[in-house]
């Protein structure tokens, strides 16, 4: 493989740590209802371990988003944030009022967590691909010089 | 002019540190905050909300209308970021392709 730079030791420690950021990250993110932690720090952890790889790999790394996809990506996850909170609506409900979602459950307070979950996932997308669009608008800089 | 600026700047100094002496002290269990809501979140959350973290449950249950700003200003911010950073190049890159 052609390589602008890295070398064995970069690959290797490369190979060993974004696999492990980014189970990391979707840990905080899934266990957020459990633990500390949630849809701002999971998106933090999830961009980081793509930017690692993007750093070392260059613009060819096997999972790169780029910027325009990114800035979409941001959107997309503003809209599954709002989304969650029109689908309690269509259920006649507040908006966010996560206890009105048509399923069976013993207790309505057991659907607050899928709810919580919901919201997350929107918000992780959103932290995550903001970041992602900012190194890549910063590193673009560098390449039209 | 300086001058009234200067003037403005020590009055509202003054206005900021006379209101915060008023504030209640951090921790304070007799507080406002601490024997309004407070309570409440912690003796109801699990109840309502099925989820042992406090923290969780007030930022994406009683506050997710919030937390929707929150995101929906840090979406915002990173669009504004991004198109600040890339109006230069543009201008700079067909410049130099039409020369």
């Amino acid at each position: 493989m052609n390589k602008p730079f890295g070398s064995i030791v970069l690959d290797i420690s490369f190979r060993y740590l974004v696999p492990f950021i980014l189970m990391y990250g979707i840990y905080v993110l899934i266990h957020g209802e459990y633990s500390p932690g949630g849809g701002f720090q999971a998106g933090a952890l999830l961009a980081i371990g793509i930017i690692l790889a993007r750093l070392i790999q260059g613009e060819e790394s096997s999972f790169n988003i780029s910027g325009d996809t990114a800035v979409i990506l941001a959107g997309l996850g503003t809209l599954i944030f709002a989304g969650v909170g029109v689908i309690s609506l269509i259920w006649s409900g507040n908006v966010l009022e996560y206890g009105v979602f048509p399923l069976n459950v013993h207790k309505e307070s057991e659907l607050h967590p899928l709810g919580i979950l919901g919201i997350e996932i929107g918000v992780t997308i959103c932290v995550a691909a903001v970041i992602i669009a900012i190194y890549d608008a910063l590193t673009r800089r560098d390449d039209a010089i | 002019m300086r001058i009234v600026s200067t003037l403005l700047l020590i009055f509202f100094t003054f206005i900021v540190f006379y209101a915060a002496a008023g504030l209640p002290d951090v921790g304070d269990p007799n507080s406002a905050p601490s024997t309004h809501v407070s309570p409440r979140y912690i003796e109801k959350a699990y109840e309502e909300i099925h989820s042992p973290n406090v923290v969780t449950a007030v930022l994406a249950d009683y506050r997710g209308y919030d937390t929707l700003g929150e995101t929906t200003v840090i979406f915002t911010a990173g669009i504004a970021t991004v198109l600040i950073l890339r109006a230069g190049h543009k201008k700079s890159d067909q410049g130099g392709k039409r020369e």
